[in-house]
């Protein structure tokens, strides 16, 4: 599904990520961790091909692809998806237009052909109950006046209805009360299908109790430090990340 | 320009309008607009109105002859599909066969009968301010033909006016002179549409377009103003109101740019409790020039203005924008705002704006402010993650930008026409970029 090998990265000058290798599996759940600033939502970027960051070498493979030379859109149409940290408002263009606009993109990337107007709004209304989203929020401009957790479940519709097979969770929990936590997670782990792989970017262990990770990684100063299983994030949990980063000095 | 020239042209325009033959009724009014056309000085760097908006492009013209309607070939698709009284003029010349619906609401002023002589003499060149509006002194010099729409007291319409101007290239650059007069007595509503088009991308033509409009007590009056020429033709526009007490006016216009664009609009209230709305949308692309002046007059209490303009300014484009609300010592009471926001897609972009706010009362409310952006590149990563193309990205947003003042428009075939033709302008505009 995903190969990271010795990846280094720099936003400007700052070296952010260092010598990274990560390799995930169709249908795995993989939280990275870490304290503020290790690189976690850099890499997010860096796999969505957000501009400003500069891969100074190594190599991403996304389903036997070579990622770095792929377009942003190209990315996304051919499976992979990222769920915003800071989702953006932008007034004036419909929810409902937007959506549709992604998702034909991504259905004409497949050799589908684009959905009726009336076919895509019935999914839109089902999808939008899914994450407890009322409908009307289809009707308003892209996430335009919407609260932390709307903004949040968002998101998760847009990613229900893209079905991507690498979904990109950048600190979706931040900001979100313990229902709107509830909703997402639910979101995700309908999705999680045996196949959809998932990066979930996280400071907390709370979101994994909810969907819960095949591997946990922790990232410290741009490389990844320990990896293990589940029970990894409870110990982290418990003893912080000064221990690692000692251990790894 | 070295003085000789300025003085050219307008020697020039006097006497090509001096040609022009009209009714005897309208002497007094033609003669009037020769002396102050004559007499004015011609506008340069330092006259603020014309600050950045130069006119060597009409001096340099050549247009040495008055238009004639010339066999035009104009796509349906480039007019609005709507039930309408409709007039349709070809380089400001009458088109009888394209027109449909004219009845006594609604004649031109060739056609006018006695009563409508004493109307058309009562308003014509009355409401509009030839002071802030060179080009009107002009209008009213060569004024030949017109279009007078009367609504008699506390009737309304039960059609909207769609006043079609096309623009075609004439053998030589020449002058047209387009001029609708829109008088609604008390309690009268009307609909007035006016679109101007082009039917070919050359074009030679110069125009000058003058609407005035009286709105009596209590009267309303929708107005929607629509320029989509190509770029090659040089247009400058007037539009002038008058609001007595407790009228109401809604106006639109949207433009795009030319060679030179120069768009004037001024609201003044003459009653009380009267209510102006106008909004804006500009977007100009290539190399062209578009100004809009907007002058709001509050001469007396209790009235209330809400203007709001957005443009869009590409490529190496340039807009002006200036909003001037003037509130008089009388005019306490009055509530007005004017919001002006632009969004240059290119480096080479520019747009000169500036709200103004002069303020003689003190018991008043009113607010001001503009503000200049650019493609936020947070929003065009969002929508790019999502699969969509940059042309696709910059289309959304560019829409977007302007969509607040389209989705609200009354009048379905404009927002319908704007929306679809708004849709291919930026789709074909971003696949260059």
């Amino acid at each position: 599904m995903l190969d990271i090998r010795n990846l280094n990265a720099r936003v400007e000058e700052t070296e952010i990520l260092r010598n990274l290798s990560l390799s995930i599996k169709p249908g795995e759940v993989h939280a990275i961790m870490g304290p503020n600033g290790a690189g976690k939502s850099t890499l997010g970027n860096i796999l969505s091909g957000r501009p400003g960051y500069e891969v100074t070498s190594g190599d991403i493979q996304f389903n036997g692809k070579d990622l770095l030379e792929m377009e942003i859109e190209e990315r996304a149409r051919e499976g992979l998806f990222l769920a915003f940290q800071y989702p953006v408002e932008i007034p004036g263009v419909s929810n409902m237009e937007f959506l549709k606009a992604s998702v034909d993109a991504r259905r004409k990337h497949l050799g589908l052909p684009e959905m009726s107007s009336f076919d895509f709004m019935k999914l839109a209304r089902e999808t939008s109950k899914r994450v407890s989203l009322d409908a009307a929020f289809l009707k308003r401009g892209v996430n335009e006046g919407f609260s932390g957790g709307e903004k949040k479940r968002n998101e998760i519709m847009q990613m229900m209805l893209l079905e991507p097979s690498l979904c990109i969770l950048d600190e979706t929990d931040s900001g979100l009360d313990i229902d709107a936590l509830q909703v997402v997670a639910e979101g995700v782990n309908t999705m999680r299908d045996g196949k959809r792989s998932f990066i979930v970017v996280t400071h907390y262990q709370r979101l994994l109790d909810f969907i819960v990770p095949d591997h946990v990684h922790v990232l410290a100063a741009g490389r990844i430090v320990k990896s293990g299983g589940k029970e990894l994030a409870l110990e982290l949990e418990a003893k912080g990340y000064g221990w690692l980063e000692d251990e790894d000095a | 320009m070295t003085q000789s020239n300025t003085q050219d042209f307008q020697q020039l325009a006097l006497q090509l309008a001096g040609n022009q033959s009209s009714a005897p009724w309208l002497d007094a009014l033609r003669f009037e607009g020769s002396e102050q056309w004559l007499q004015a000085n011609w506008p340069g760097r330092r006259t603020e109105l014309w600050k950045y908006t130069p006119l060597q492009a009409l001096q340099r013209g050549g247009f040495s002859q008055w238009a004639s309607a010339q066999a035009h070939t104009l796509d349906d698709n480039a007019t609005l599909k709507l039930e309408a009284i409709r007039l349709v003029f070809v380089n400001g010349e009458f088109d009888a066969q394209a027109s449909t619906g004219l009845n006594s609401s609604v004649v031109r002023f060739s056609q006018a009968n006695k009563d409508q002589q004493a109307i058309i003499a009562d308003n014509l060149g009355k409401i509009v301010d030839t002071k802030r509006h060179l080009f009107a002194s002009l209008s009213n010099a060569w004024l030949q033909d017109g279009v007078l729409i009367h609504v008699a007291k506390n009737t309304q319409l039960n059609l909207p006016v769609y006043v079609l101007h096309v623009s075609t290239p004439e053998a030589e650059p020449a002058i047209a002179n387009t001029r609708v007069l829109l008088v609604l007595e008390e309690g009268a509503q009307a609909e007035l549409i006016e679109h101007f088009v082009s039917d070919a991308q050359e074009q030679n033509g110069f125009v000058n377009s003058l609407t005035e409009i009286n709105v009596a007590g209590n009267a309303r009056c929708d107005h929607y103003r629509i320029n989509l020429e190509e770029e090659h033709l040089i247009h400058v526009g007037g539009v002038h109101i008058h609001l007595h007490r407790d009228a109401q006016y809604h106006g639109f216009t949207l433009a795009e740019g030319s060679k030179l664009k120069r768009l004037d609009y001024q609201i003044s209230y003459k009653g009380r409790g009267a209510q102006g709305n106008l909004n804006g949308v500009y977007l100009p692309r290539n190399q062209q020039l578009l100004d809009y002046h907007t002058n709001v007059e509050h001469e007396v209490a209790h009235c209330t203005t809400s203007e709001v303009f957005r443009g869009i300014i590409s490529d190496h484009a340039k807009a002006v924008f200036n909003g001037r609300i003037h509130i008089h010592p009388d005019a306490q009471k009055t509530l007005a705002e004017l919001s002006n926001k632009n969004l240059l897609t290119s480096d080479s972009a520019e747009v000169d704006t500036k709200p103004e706010l002069e303020i003689y009362a003190d018991d008043v409310k009113c607010a001001h402010g503009a503000t200049i952006s650019q493609l936020d590149p947070t929003s065009m990563f969002y929508l790019q993650s999502r699969g969509l193309t940059k042309t696709q990205a910059r289309t959304m947003l560019s829409f977007g930008f302007i969509n607040e003042l389209l989705q609200d428009l009354p009048q379905a075939a404009v927002r319908e026409y704007l929306h679809e033709h708004l849709a291919n302008l930026f789709a074909k505009e971003n696949l260059g970029l």
